[in-house]
């Protein structure tokens, strides 16, 4: 089955928020924010910006009515800046006027009085100065300080990756406009509407039941719209409540940029040892994780960068520590994977590393150290269905893994400026919000008395298809077609206190709501169809939406039965609620069973490097990929392969680039490259496990949106391999992402 | 890549008139005014989306259609985030909300949904319009509907299903009749019925005579990165109208071509490509095709990038360039390479713009291009390098070469090429040469690269013109030491 909005984006009919019909009197607004990274705000002059014709007026903290603060996690982000400024791009007003132009012109005549202090904008620096965001956190397995006697060798290093843009095609944006009594109603392209709602109330100090807030999709989320769509909402509802007039701001893609946080880069030291028959005995991990300049979802980020130490490894001796630095950049925020992808990037340049030294291929240390049935995690929860060798079993199988390194060296061998790489890189990403206490969802389904549907949740539309999704669930229930089901936006009036759509878990938790909603109503209507067909509820079934009293169709249609129940006066209206089972972590200790499951997986990739001019191509991703039994693997597979792309992205051409003032550089799309076309691997094949064991997955179809992202890891490590059989004198720094500049000089490195 | 200057010309003014789907339009907007700003805010058409007000992402993606001297239109792809609405004057202008065929999808749009193109929404109306300018053209490669969404960034698909959309579209179009009519166009439902009354209709649309006071623009795909709010509220002269600078004409060994011209016109140039049979390979690497579609020879030449690619590949080739006052008519010609002076500072006096260009094409030389970037298409160059080069026998008899990104200006190699003139073709020579090179470069650590990587890079893309060019005497090995 399609995704349902197909339709609609194909013909430039899907409404995003800048698209909404814009109400009479609509202002518009735009953000002043700081020029420099770190210093003191001694005065801010806006006359010239109010002698501009059209502009209306500006809002600063000044003008909050209640609490200046807007932070998820830990109260450390004013919404506008008082005394002090903290990074490049912090808002410290809102400017109001009658059109997007003025405003923008206007933002410009604002001027500042400051004082400049030193800015630290990266990880190490922070930490030499102790600045962090929260205390260190770490996990720890086995013996670790001892185990190291026990190994035969042990290697040292450090990894570094990169930050990443989000770059949604669609902006951040919201708009406002002024209920009855006070309240307001808020259209936000966010990922959390809840989120919005809360900070809203809290900045304007009134009760949540006075702020609806509402989403129809949005143009791309990726993390970046989960916690960062909050501010530019909150500030036109600000405008909103003082002006009594619908506000809407959309960011321009420089403002965008600018403004938000980003992947978090990571600097890791690691540390591993092995035994003589390289089984991997230790592994030591220090992250130091930029975050930026204020909490946001960092210190939730660093937890599943622990969780994810050692991917798909399993090590009897682990420490691993992570640092959450306090720097003057934009806080760093969520991106598909959450902190995960770093400490996975990490573990594999600790084995690469070791195969370099040892000088043996790298799968000779991969394959005996995956994980096992019930295996422990480094935070205690074991290994339950695990699909990891089955995955390089099927692999092998399908694709002969020898065969394609023997051709790699034969192709490397008859050519002298082209030189092929291969990676192979495993994945096991644990599904759940690694705090447990967000994991539940509602859902509020009608039934309508003509038998129509209509349905809402806290399940956000971003491209994942999740509506789809949910609809599936419910119509494959029901039993009734799918035309005559709506998904309706997604709205804190009708379903409330929802977690963000995040986490991989969207679709699990809301779905399995539906589910709930569903089976509620079908029992009341079976009830009624029991009565009418004088029978056994149990014998009853809808099918086709018609119902069937002991396999045989009793000619009343779904249509009746509901016109029926109604006139019955039963309830066709239900309200569910789902929290995940069996999931617990005690954060004191460090253990327990954070994750509803896992998803597993493996990646094969070769790359092609242009040795004269070191540029490279993805030839070939293949991939066996654990679905678990996939509700629609049309939209899987395209979440895999978007997923992928990203990954690739992240460790290939996307460089995130500041100055040391904390200046943004890669402030455009001609200066920040995200993959285009070209960029492609050429072939990506990707072949599903057949594991339809029992999960806590929305009809056994496991989560699809993070895991896969993590395969465009192994990119990185193709490209390595394919440097080093040129330039056999390649250091093989970790260094990502690997731009055409570092291929390179690796190329060309000499010892 | 356009030309900005500030001369007042006195003109008298028409409103600007175009189809904009089957709709004839008419605005008194400042012609500096933004076509997507029109297309959205004016006509409530919100199918056109806003992705970066710079020509990168493709999600503002229209037709304009211009009628020929046949009655035939002609559809291109723009960027309307891009386009001074005077460029569409008496013009057809497709966005989505047109191309769709009474109400459902067109063949374009079917493929898309069939293999699941279509992911958050926000990309795909821009996708929509560039497979189906490809659809309107007569091009029939496989790499030619791949290149027709070279400018369109999607950040959700990964492009596989993208591409297998394009695949799908591609067989369809394969079977066409020769010439691709827009009779078949419009029975095998790639584009609506209207399509048929649209040359009729443009040709009621008056001609704008050459007209009001303000602001040279040629395609904007510069102009509207650096200034779009300033040229807003402001007139603009569309280049094109101005004399000569759309010609294109071989005088004797000399080819001359009007600073007008936007790449893609050069591509479809016959005495161009004859004069460059390689142009199309080396153009690939300039931007993408929708900004091809736009962009001037005249404004990537005044834009004085240091990595500007015309730039640099003009350079090599040893052109002229010849520039018009067009207040009294006057011309002056001047080498190319002493139009570059200092850091985004040209030989242009305030009153003039750049009329045309000329090299010559007698001589067997052999020309190549070579750039690298982060990212390989739509990207500007880390470095770039041109050479145009002529043997006679082992020696080198006549040499250019210019290179961007290693200097304030795109820049002319003249010491390296008097080291080579004369010389034999050999890796020694070349070595040689490098090291000559190596002292007349300068580059910067930007973001573009570091200072140390560019200069591994020219010597690179330096070896690789000889290998490329002379694969038999010259070997890598011999230039590489590693």
């Amino acid at each position: 089955m399609k995704n349902i909005d197909s339709t609609s984006h194909l013909s430039g009919k899907s409404i995003f928020i800048d698209d909404m019909p814009e109400i009479q009197g609509t202002l518009f607004a735009s953000v002043v924010t700081s020029p420099i990274a770190h210093g003191k705000l001694l005065s801010i002059d806006f006359s010239e910006v109010e002698s501009l014709p059209g502009i209306l007026r500006t809002f600063t903290y000044r003008d909050i009515p209640g609490e200046n603060q807007i932070g998820g996690i830990v109260p450390d982000e004013p919404l506008f800046a008082e005394k002090e400024l903290h990074f490049v791009g912090q808002p410290i007003a809102l400017i109001v006027g009658k059109s997007d132009f003025i405003c923008q012109q206007a933002k410009q005549l604002v001027t500042f009085d400051m004082e400049i202090l030193h800015p630290v904008t990266t990880a190490t620096e922070a930490f030499e100065r102790n600045q962090f965001i929260s205390p260190p956190r770490t996990f720890k397995m086995g013996d670790p300080e001892n185990a190291w006697k026990e190994c035969a060798y042990v290697f040292e290093g450090t990894a570094e990756s990169g930050g990443q843009e989000h770059l949604y095609l669609e902006t951040q944006g919201a708009y406002t406009i002024p209920m009855e009594k006070g309240k307001l109603k808020i259209y936000a392209s966010t990922q959390g509407p809840t989120a919005i709602q809360k900070q809203t109330a809290r900045v304007l100090g009134i009760p949540m039941n006075q702020i609806e807030v509402d989403v129809n999709r949005i143009g791309g989320g990726f993390g970046g719209k989960e916690d960062q769509a909050t501010p530019w909402a909150v500030m036109v509802a600000l405008a909103t409540h003082h002006l009594n007039k619908p506000v809407k701001m959309i960011l321009s893609r420089h403002d965008d940029m600018y403004m938000t946080g980003k992947r978090h880069p990571y600097t890791t030291y690691f540390k591993i040892g092995l035994s003589k028959e390289n089984k991997i005995l230790a592994y030591e991990a220090n992250y130091l994780q930029n975050a930026g300049a204020a909490a946001d979802l960092s210190p939730a980020i660093t937890e599943r960068t622990l969780f994810h130490c050692t991917n798909s490894y399993f090590i009897p001796n682990v420490k691993a520590t992570v640092h959450s630095c306090k720097t003057n950049l934009p806080p760093n925020t969520a991106f598909r994977g959450f902190g995960a992808p770093q400490g996975m990037f990490a573990i594999e340049c600790a084995i690469h590393l070791s195969s370099k030294e040892l000088n043996i291929p790298v799968e000779e240390i991969q394959k005996i150290n995956l994980l096992k049935e019930g295996d422990e995690f480094p935070y205690g929860q074991k290994v339950q269905n695990g699909m990891l060798d089955n995955s390089w079993l099927l692999a092998d199988k399908q694709w002969n893994i020898a065969k394609l390194q023997e051709d790699i060296r034969q192709y490397n061998a008859q050519h002298s400026l082209k030189k092929k790489g291969f990676s192979i890189f495993p994945v096991t990403f644990g599904v759940s919000f690694t705090n447990t206490v967000m994991n539940h969802a509602r859902a509020l389904v009608h039934i309508y008395q003509d038998g129509s549907v209509g349905i809402s949740t806290g399940a956000v539309e971003m491209g994942q298809s999740v509506n789809t999704k949910m609809l599936q669930v419910a119509a494959g229930f029901f039993s009734i077609d799918m035309h005559k089901i709506n998904i309706e936006s997604t709205n804190t009036t009708r379903v409330a206190n929802t977690s963000p759509s995040a986490a991989s878990s969207t679709a699990d938790l809301n779905g399995k709501a539906v589910q709930m909603a569903c089976n509620a109503l079908l029992h009341r209507l079976k009830k009624v169809a029991a009565k009418l067909v004088s029978g056994n509820e149990e014998a009853l079934e809808i099918t086709n939406e018609e119902v069937f009293f002991n396999k045989k169709p009793t000619g009343i249609t779904w249509k009746e039965l509901v016109k029926t129940a109604f006139l019955q006066r039963v309830s066709l209206s239900e309200n569910s609620h789902y929290a995940t089972p069996e999931i617990h972590f005690d954060k004191t200790i460090e253990k327990g069973h954070p994750f509803a499951y896992h998803v597993f997986g493996l990646a094969l990739t070769t790359a092609l490097t242009d040795c004269m001019r070191g540029t490279y191509e993805i030839e070939d991703v293949k991939i066996v990929h654990d679905f678990g039994k996939s509700m629609n693997q049309e939209i899987d597979l395209g979440q895999v392969e978007g997923a992928l792309m990203q990954g690739i992205g992240w460790m290939t051409m996307e460089e995130i680039a500041y100055d040391k003032n904390g200046v943004l550089l890669s402030n455009a799309l001609s200066t920040y490259k995200v993959p285009d076309l070209y960029s492609a691997p050429k072939s990506v094949e990707i072949i599903p496990l057949e594991n339809e064991s029992d999960n806590l997955a929305i009809l056994k179809s496991k989560a699809v949106g993070e895991p896969p992202f993590n395969y465009g890891i192994g990119a990185y490590f193709a490209i390595q391999q394919a440097i080093k059989a040129y330039n056999s004198d390649y250091s093989m720094a970790f260094n990502a992402p690997m731009t055409p500049e570092k291929v390179l000089m690796g190329l060309y490195e000499q010892t | 890549m356009e030309q900005y200057v500030t001369k007042m010309f006195n003109f008298t003014g028409v409103m600007i008139q175009f189809i904009l789907n089957n709709q004839l339009v008419e605005t008194n907007l400042p012609g500096g005014s933004i076509l997507l700003d029109f297309i959205r805010g004016d006509q409530h058409l919100k199918g056109t989306k806003i992705g970066c007000r710079e020509g990168d992402c493709g999600a503002c993606t229209v037709l304009s259609g211009s009628l020929s001297a046949n009655d035939h239109v002609h559809y291109k792809t723009i960027t309307s985030c891009l386009t001074p609405i005077i460029n569409v004057h008496g013009k057809h202008i497709v966005t989505v909300e047109g191309i769709g065929i009474d109400a459902v999808l067109n063949q374009v749009q079917k493929s898309m949904l069939e293999h699941n193109a279509t992911q958050c929404g926000f990309c795909t109306p821009g996708f929509v319009m560039a497979f189906s300018g490809y659809a309107l053209n007569k091009e029939t490669s496989i790499t030619g509907i791949r290149e027709s969404i070279s400018g369109n960034i999607c950040r959700c698909t990964g492009y596989k299903s993208i591409e297998k959309a394009a695949v799908d579209i591609f067989e369809q179009l394969k079977h066409s009749p020769k010439g691709r009519s827009l009779d078949w166009l419009i029975k095998q439902h790639f584009v609506p019925k209207y399509f048929l009354q649209i040359p009729v209709q443009l040709k009621k649309i008056v001609t704008l005579s050459p007209i009001k006071a303000g602001v040279f623009v040629g395609g904007g795909t510069d102009l509207y990165v650096q200034k779009a709010e300033e040229l807003q509220g402001m007139e603009a002269i569309p280049v094109n109208q101005m004399k000569g600078l759309t010609d294109v004409f071989q005088n004797g060994t000399k080819l001359t071509i009007g600073a007008g011209l936007t790449a893609s016109d050069m591509l479809n140039n016959e005495l161009m490509m004859s004069a460059l049979p390689r142009l199309k390979e080396f153009f690939q690497m300039v931007s993408s095709q929708v900004i091809r579609n736009m962009g001037t020879l005249g404004g990537n030449l005044v834009n004085a990038s240091p990595i500007g690619d015309l730039s640099v590949l003009f350079l090599a080739l040893n052109a002229d360039i010849t520039l018009l006052n067009p207040d009294n008519e006057s011309s002056r010609k001047l080498p190319l390479k002493e139009f570059f002076k200092d850091y985004k500072k040209i030989a242009l006096q305030k009153d003039e713009l750049i009329q045309s260009l000329a090299f010559e094409t007698g001589k067997t030389m052999a020309v190549n291009f070579e750039k690298v970037s982060k990212r390989t298409y739509l990207d500007i160059a880390s470095v770039n390098c041109a050479i145009s080069i002529q043997l006679k026998g082992d020696e080198i008899k006549e040499i250019h070469l210019a290179a961007g990104g290693v200097a304030p200006i795109p820049k002319y190699l003249k010491n390296t090429c008097e080291f080579l003139t004369d010389k034999k073709l050999n890796a020694e020579n070349l070595r040689k040469a490098h090291c000559v090179m190596k002292e007349e470069i300068a580059p910067i650590s930007d973001i573009r690269g570091s200072a140390e990587y560019k200069r591994l890079l020219l010597r690179q893309l330096f070896y690789a013109h000889f290998i490329r060019l002379f694969p038999n005497r010259v070997k890598s090995s011999e230039l590489l030491n590693v």
